[in-house]
Formats: structure tokens, C-alpha cells, sequence
């Protein structure tokens, strides 16, 4: 399968992209592992790819005032493998070996996974739990956004035409802060059938806790009603089965040949269970 | 539109002119007549189109051919040296790890992957790491004994060499 004609263009910095970004029928090419294959399947016709994965400026994982700050072209690879996000953040090493396989993970990128905002994707349901913020630029300047406000629905972001995702920005977790990604995947695609995140804080009794889901919905989304369950309480098998048993209900519920309605819903409450026995 | 690329494969220079959507899998195997990379599914899910690009297993049915401009690209014809297989090679030999072997050569890059990360996988890494190679014929068993046959070998050439 051949994608359809276009022109190719390497950005050799973010103000170039931006600029080149401005022919509407563009579009920004990353890792390719989510575009190249949709372009195939010509489900997808830009007539010009503007390659941004060789831009220095949007690679690398470092530590600035208190945050980590991952470049958006930092591949789900290296993130798996590095010392800083093994240290700090280890919920995205977990969630990183959890997605596609070894040759998608060599490709794929963190800024085109979140981009992309695949309702299956892995990637979001850890942004939404560990508080992190998608630093975009375009012709009208730089913008944070929450990860809570960036995704907005079924392969929809709070993007706008011409931005583009150019870093993540995660505040350090405190010391008492216990993380756990768990995920039933899509046998062939690896993709999340149902991923379930959880971020906690505290010391005997839960101080603060943050559960997210990915797959489950159009997009990904916080499930407050089993964080009220958890909170100040004492996170024994009792109080955690209760909780993931209030997992995933009020929202619209997707349903495919590989998970109808109800079986995926009864899924998110099993992996809430399994996430929150994971970081009890 | 046609753009120019250079690219190292298994240690040859070219300058190829290549359309921007051409795939890499077929620049190889087309253009360079490098047709040990197969294409199974041309879909990004059976990894039979596997190769190595600077040190990392790639597959070339899910990159363009643009991609790789400047990168040095290793295939499956690129693994054997001076007539002497690989110790993966090697292995899938002496642990019949094939039957109809279409796709081993996919199979045996991911592989080299593994063993440069992780030199001594367990059975569980091995398993892991080989998630995204499909095999229709063997069941992956004397897959598996292939890539620790040459996971040992590699080791043993390594001690003899000190
Ligand atoms: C076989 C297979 C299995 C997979 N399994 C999983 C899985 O289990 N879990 C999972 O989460 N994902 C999975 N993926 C998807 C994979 O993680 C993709 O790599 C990822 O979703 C997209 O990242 P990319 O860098 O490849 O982006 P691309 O494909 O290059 O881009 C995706 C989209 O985002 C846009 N974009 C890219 N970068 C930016 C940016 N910086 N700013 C703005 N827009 C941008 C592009 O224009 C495009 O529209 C799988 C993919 C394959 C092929
Ligand atoms: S041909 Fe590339 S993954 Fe199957
Ligand atoms: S040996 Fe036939 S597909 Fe693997």
C-alpha cells in the first residue's frame, strides 16, 4: 500500500515547522507510526509531511526546577529507558513498555501520541493522573495546557491549526507518592483495550489520589467518583474493591469487536482493582 | 516529488533519488534488490519487514524512505560476515527455528536489537522483546531456543576474544 503523492520537508528547528506549517494541507510528521500507517490506507492525504523528528530543540528528557521536561520527539523507547523517568516518574516507564511492540517504541513519539489522541492510546490516561502540562507553539506564540484540558474527545485536542506539541512538562511526584499503570490490550494491535493509571500520595491513610482511563472512552478521562471513594480513607482490599466497583460509570462507553459496552466497562473495574491493589 | 537520499546499507554507501512516499521497505527491496526484508502485512503488525536502523529495529513497511536519509540501515544480507553466519543466523539453524522461513529475517533483526540492549535475555525477555514478529509456522518455541543459542555463542566468542 503506497500513501498518495505529497512533498516532503525535514524542519530543522520548531520556528521553521511553525512557518512551514501555515500551508493548510500540511501536516507534521513525527515518529509515523500512527500517520504513515493511515496515509497507507490513504484514510489520511496531506500534500506536504513537514518531518519534525530530527528537530534538536525537541528531544531529551531533563530536569528543570522541580519538573521533568520531556521533548515531544523524545520516542516511547527512551523514555522507557531513562534513569531520570525511572527514578521520578516510574508510572511512564511502566506505562512506555506497555505500548506496541519493540519496533513501535523505537518510533513512536511521546508529542505525536498525544497529538494523535488515539482513544486507545497509553499515553494519556499517565498525563492525566501525574498532572502534566503539553507546552505547544505557534505562529501566535507558546501556550501550557493542562492535561486535563487538552483532550477533548474522540482524536480531538485543544490544539489549534498550527501548533505544534513541542514539550511535556511533569511537576517531580513527592516522596510519598506510590504510581501504577495496568493495561488489557487489544491481542494483535497491542493497542489499550482498557488502561487504567493511578497516581496516590500519603502515609497509611490516602492523602491524595488521582485514577485516569484510556480505551475505555472517547477519550481518555479522570474518574473522580473512585478517587472520592479512596480519599482519607485507609486503602485496604474492602474500601479498594468498592471503589473500582464505582469505576466507569456516568460516561459513554466504547464498544468494537474486541471489547462490546459491557465487557469493557467491567474491564475498567477490574484494572481499577488491579492498579489500586498495584500502589495499596 | 523525487528527493535525493544517502544512506548506509550493511556498510555500502548510496545516493539514491526516491519519491517522497516511497517506503523504505520498498526502496530496499526495489531499488537496492535487498529482498531478504519481506513484506508480510503491509499493515505495521507482523514485523516481517524488520531491518536495523542506527542500532534500533525498525520496521521499513511503516517509514519512508525520506526517513532515513543520513541513517545507517543494517538488513538481514548485512548480518553475515566474511561467509560466516551470525551467531543468530547460526542459532536458527541448529534450533530449526523455521519451516517456511518468511519471517525469520524480520525475526532475527528484532533479535539483534534484543541482544545489543540485552545481551543475556531470560526466556520472558525473549518472548517480550519478539512481540511484534509474527510466525504462522513454528510457535515460536525453537524462536526462542534460536535467539539463546545465540545469546550463549555471542558470549563465548566474547570470553574467547578477551
Ligand atoms: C503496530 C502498532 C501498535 C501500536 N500500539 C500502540 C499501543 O499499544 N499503545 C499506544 O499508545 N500506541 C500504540 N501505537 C501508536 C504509536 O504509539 C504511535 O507512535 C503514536 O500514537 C504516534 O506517535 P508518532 O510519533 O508515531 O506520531 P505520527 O504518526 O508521526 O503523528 C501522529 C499525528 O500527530 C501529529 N503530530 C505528531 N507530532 C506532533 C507534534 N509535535 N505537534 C502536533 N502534532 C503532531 C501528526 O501530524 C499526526 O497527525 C501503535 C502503532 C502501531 C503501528
Ligand atoms: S510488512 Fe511491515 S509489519 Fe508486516
Ligand atoms: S517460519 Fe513460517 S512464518 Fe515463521
Amino acid at each position: 500500500m503506497i500513501p498518495s503523492e505529497f512533498d516532503y520537508i525535514k524542519a530543522k528547528s520548531i520556528d521553521e515547522a511553525i512557518s512551514l506549517l501555515k500551508d493548510g494541507d500540511a501536516k507534521l510528521l513525527a515518529g509515523g507510526h500512527s500517520l504513515i500507517p493511515a496515509m497507507k490506507l490513504r484514510l489520511n492525504r496531506p500534500t506536504k509531511l513537514i518531518d519534525i523528528s530530527r528537530i534538536a530543540e525537541m528531544k531529551g528528557i531533563k530536569q528543570e526546577d522541580g519538573e521533568l521536561v520531556i521533548g515531544a520527539m523524545t520516542t516511547h523507547y527512551e523514555i522507557m529507558t531513562n534513569d531520570l523517568i525511572k527514578k521520578h516518574l516510574p508510572i511512564l516507564s511502566q506505562a512506555a513498555e506497555l505500548i506496541g511492540d519493540v519496533q513501535v517504541r523505537n518510533k513512536g513519539t511521546l508529542g505525536g501520541s498525544l497529538a494523535h489522541a488515539d482513544p486507545s492510546a497509553d499515553w494519556p490516561a499517565s498525563m492525566l493522573v501525574t498532572d502534566a502540562v503539553i507546552v505547544v507553539a505557534g505562529a501566535k506564540g507558546k501556550r501550557a495546557i493542562k492535561a486535563g484540558d487538552f483532550f477533548t474527545g474522540f482524536f480531538m485536542t485543544a490544539l489549534e491549526e498550527g501548533e505544534i506539541v513541542t514539550q511535556i512538562r511533569i511537576p517531580l511526584p513527592s516522596a510519598n507518592t506510590k504510581s501504577a499503570y495496568v493495561k488489557f490490550m487489544q491481542p494483535a494491535s497491542r493497542f489499550a483495550i482498557v488502561g487504567c493509571a493511578v497516581v496516590v500520595t500519603g502515609n497509611g491513610s490516602i492523602d491524595d489520589i488521582k485514577v485516569a482511563f484510556t480505551g475505555v472512552s472517547e477519550s481518555a478521562f479522570r474518574d473522580t467518583a473512585v478517587e472520592n471513594a479512596l480519599k482519607g480513607k485507609k486503602a485496604d482490599t474492602e474500601t479498594i474493591k468498592n471503589a473500582a466497583d464505582q469505576a466507569a460509570e456516568g460516561v459513554s462507553i466504547l464498544s468494537d469487536h474486541f471489547a462490546g459496552e459491557e465487557y469493557r466497562k467491567h474491564l475498567a473495574k477490574v484494572y481499577a482493582k488491579r492498579a489500586l491493589t498495584e500502589v495499596a | 516529488m523525487n528527493l535525493t537520499i544517502q544512506v548506509e546499507v550493511n556498510g555500502k554507501k548510496h545516493k539514491s533519488t526516491v519519491e517522497a512516499r516511497q517506503l523504505l521497505v520498498y526502496y530496499l527491496r526495489d531499488q537496492l534488490r535487498l529482498t531478504g526484508t519481506h513484506i508480510g502485512c503491509d499493515t505495521s503488525s507482523c514485523g516481517s519487514c524488520t531491518v536495523m536502523i542506527d542500532g534500533m529495529a525498525v520496521k521499513s513497511c511503516t517509514m519512508l524512505a525520506a526517513q532515513a536519509d543520513g541513517c545507517a540501515i543494517t538488513t538481514i544480507e548485512g548480518l553475515a560476515k566474511k561467509g560466516e553466519l551470525h551467531p543468530l543466523q547460526e542459532g536458527f539453524h541448529q534450533e530449526h527455528g523455521l519451516q517456511c522461513g518468511f519471517c525469520t529475517p524480520g525475526m532475527i533483526m528484532t533479535a539483534v536489537d534484543l541482544l545489543s540492549k540485552n545481551p543475556e535475555p531470560t526466556e520472558m525477555d525473549i518472548r517480550h522483546a519478539l512481540e511484534g514478529n509474527f510466525c504462522r509456522c513454528t510457535g515460536y518455541h525453537n524462536i526462542v531456543r534460536a535467539v539463546q543459542f545465540a545469546s550463549a555463542k555471542m558470549k563465548e566468542m566474547e570470553v574467547a576474544s578477551v
